[in-house]
């Protein structure tokens, strides 16, 4: 067994760590006061080949592996959630799918110019009524004279207004199937669909800087060829999807939380109460030492999931583990870092405030913590 | 035209730093090893005019440091240089800067220049004699302090910093350079960078192919260190009680007008 990492892996690390610090970590309070989606942020990681890190060259990726991809994503967490998001979704979400299952034409089209970062893309699976019951589409689309006329809505949807959107890719019930369940497919919709709006960004309150809308479709049209995949394979392949950016989420989980034990400890140092340094007291350092025991258990375990991963094995029950474990480890965390922190904590211009607030969505995104459970417990045969 | 970068492996520039009372050298293991950060600059310099320039111009990383060095010089390649040269040899340890230059000059005689960039000063020797030594052996013009650099025909334009402004400087290819940290920002490696960089060549040299003809390392050193003293402490702060607010401005303008700050 090995737990080191390749000259490869330790590189991106430290170049995403480097940037981390340098570039974004100035930024974060002020993008997440005025819900400013960085587009400059965006265009240096393009730049650095971070939006397309885990695709092959061929297709504009980077051609790095899942395990630097996790450690990436968790050096951009741990500067910002917002930040890091935006870039875990993009990828995980926006262009995997056509990496998966696109046609060689839909790669060329759509996976170069996301995995080159001068696009992003959203991933449209979740409606105000199919959340963690995603199988509920309300999205249908019927097929009429070589088109797919679309209409219904979807919630919660990131990146898919920001002014670099291309498109978003959906699920959407195309029919029955032979036993009368429906058949949902995947369709490709591009921004300037006719019948295809954005809502306005909705008011979060963390993940803030990130860009999070409704999609709605009214008769929206598309070319019969804007199918991703086979045709019904629709929420199989997007449960496959998510799958794989549970790694992600959970690397983010990891990520916020070194990001707030990063400022504890520094702020125990720093911090005097009844004429000591407070990292002096007993209850504060046990604070910070199971910080960051728990941290250590979170990351071990994403790194294995994007190990498996990379091995071309079954990893979706250790993704699961990694997203629920990092997740509820991510809350303890941020809850200790603004104790540690005292009143200050609680104020808007030290970071754990934010990392507080942005704690909150790693229970609820792809799949909340009841979700894992249920799908592990399913594995279990249960 | 072929660039070569100098690039000095130092000791993590954030580390505390130690000297071993023993052999009065700094003591390098068990820090991190970065590349020093103005060679980052000279680095980026050259980056920049293979950039402008095109063609067959390339960029090749020369360090003398030990073997164990190859990851750090990895990340030059990630930058986007083309290759590098190590040279590595147990002969070179206690080589001052006499005793560097000679080496370093030998072994770039042999991977051949037509630009030498470096950095202007290593963070942890710190004395910025390098350069100029080398090219005392190099028999090549030396043209230090560049803040911007242009190219063509062989020919170097450039624009030399100074206290009070910048000199511009003319000069003809093959020639040696410093660069200052006006010169741009370093790039960072890129993940494209970091992926090929495992395709590039590090080439390790040792002094057995040079045919020296002087003593390196402890033998060719012309200074010897005879002692090291601690930085004496900072003495006690100045207090200064201010009645409010431009007041108290007024107390530090007069002490950076003292000091000639302002
Ligand atoms: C900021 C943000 C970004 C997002 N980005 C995207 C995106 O890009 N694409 C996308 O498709 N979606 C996205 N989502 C949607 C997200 O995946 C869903 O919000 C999530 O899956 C939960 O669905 P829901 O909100 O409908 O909650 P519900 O499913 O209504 O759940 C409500 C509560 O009931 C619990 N619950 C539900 N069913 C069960 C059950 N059977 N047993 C026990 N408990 C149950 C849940 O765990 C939860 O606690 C995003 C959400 C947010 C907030
Ligand atoms: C008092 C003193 C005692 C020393 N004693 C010893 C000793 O006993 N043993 C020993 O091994 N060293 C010793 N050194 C270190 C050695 O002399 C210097 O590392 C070397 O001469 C370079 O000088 P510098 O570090 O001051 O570089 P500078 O002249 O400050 O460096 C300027 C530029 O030259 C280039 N450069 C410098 N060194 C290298 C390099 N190795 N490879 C590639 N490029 C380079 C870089 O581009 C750098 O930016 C000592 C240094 C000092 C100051």
């Amino acid at each position: 067994m090995n737990f080191d990492l390749s000259d490869e892996q330790k590189a991106i690390q430290s170049l995403v760590r480097e940037f981390a610090q340098a570039e974004v970590v100035p930024r974060a309070e002020e993008m997440d006061r005025q819900e400013a989606f960085p587009y400059d942020l965006v265009k240096q990681m393009a730049e650095l080949g971070l939006m397309g890190l885990p695709f092959p060259e061929e297709y504009g990726g980077a051609g790095a592996d899942t395990v630097s991809y996790a450690l990436a994503v968790m050096e951009l967490g741990r500067a910002d959630a917002s930040t890091g998001i935006t870039m875990a979704a993009h990828v995980s979400l926006g262009a995997t799918p056509f990496y998966l299952y696109g046609t060689k034409a839909q790669k060329e089209k759509y996976l170069i110019p996301l995995a080159q970062g001068s696009m992003l893309w959203g991933f449209g699976l979740t409606e105000p009524g199919a959340g963690s019951d995603a199988a509920n589409v309300q999205t249908k689309a019927q097929l009429r004279e070589g088109k797919w006329i679309i209409n219904g809505t979807k919630a919660f949807i990131t990146n898919s207004g920001t002014d670099i959107s291309g498109g978003s890719t959906i699920t959407a019930v195309t029919g029955a199937r032979p036993e009368g369940k429906p058949e949902i497919t995947n369709l490709i919709v591009p921004q300037d669909t006719h019948g295809f709006s954005r809502s306005r960004k909705y008011k979060k309150m963390g993940w803030r800087a990130s860009d999070t809308r409704e999609l709605s479709f009214v008769d929206a049209e598309v070319p019969e060829e804007n199918v991703l995949g086979a045709r019904g394979k629709g929420l199989q392949n997007f449960l496959t999807v998510l799958d794989g950016g549970r790694i992600s989420v959970a690397a983010l989980s990891v990520g916020l939380s070194m990001g707030a034990y990063d400022e504890s400890l520094k702020y125990a140092k720093e911090r005097q109460a009844f004429g000591k340094s407070i990292s002096k007291f007993q209850a504060i350092q046990f604070k910070l030492v199971d910080m960051l025991s728990e941290i250590e258990h979170a990351k071990n375990m994403v790194l294995k999931a994007a190990w498996e991963k990379d091995q071309g094995r079954d990893f979706a029950m250790t993704a699961s583990f990694a997203k629920l474990y990092s997740a509820e480890v991510s809350r303890r965390v941020v809850n200790e870092a603004v104790q540690i922190h005292g009143g200050y904590g609680f104020m808007d211009e030290y970071p754990v405030s934010r990392m507080y607030r942005d704690q909150k969505i790693n229970e609820i995104g792809e799949g909340t913590n009841e979700v894992q459970r249920m799908i592990i417990a399913k594995m279990l045969g249960l | 035209m072929k660039i070569v970068v100098t690039v000095k492996l130092v000791p993590d520039t954030n580390a505390v730093k130690r000297i071993d009372p023993a052999t009065k050298r700094l003591v390098r293991t068990g820090v991190e090893t970065v590349i020093n950060p103005f060679d980052e600059y000279a680095i980026e310099a050259a980056l920049a005019l293979k950039e402008k320039l095109g063609g067959d111009t390339t960029v090749t990383i020369f360090t003398m440091a030990a073997e164990s060095g190859k990851e750090v010089v990895r990340k030059a390649l990630a930058m986007g240089a083309d290759d590098a040269v190590m040279l590595s040899d147990a002969g070179l340890e206690g080589s001052d800067v006499w005793a560097s230059a000679y080496a370093m000059a030998q072994a770039l005689k042999k991977i051949g220049f037509d630009l030498i960039i470096c950095g202007a000063l290593a963070e942890d020797g710190n004395t910025g004699g390098l350069p100029n030594a080398l090219s005392e052996y190099l028999g090549v013009p030396a043209l230090t302090n560049a803040r911007h650099i242009e190219i063509s025909d062989a020919k170097v334009k450039a624009q030399r910093e100074t206290d009070s402004g910048y000199q511009v400087v003319t000069g003809a290819l093959p020639m040696l350079m410093t660069v200052t940290m006006a010169v741009g920002e370093p790039r960072y490696a890129s993940l494209k960078g970091i992926m090929g960089a495992k395709r590039k060549t590090t080439a390790v040299m040792a002094l057995s192919e040079l045919g020296l003809e002087k003593a390196v390392g402890t033998g060719g050193a012309k200074t010897e260190v005879v002692e090291i003293a601690a930085r004496p402490a900072r003495g006690k702060a100045r207090v200064e009680e201010a009645a409010d607010g431009p007041a108290g401005a007024k107390i530090i303008f007069d002490f950076l007008k003292e000091r000639k700050l302002l």
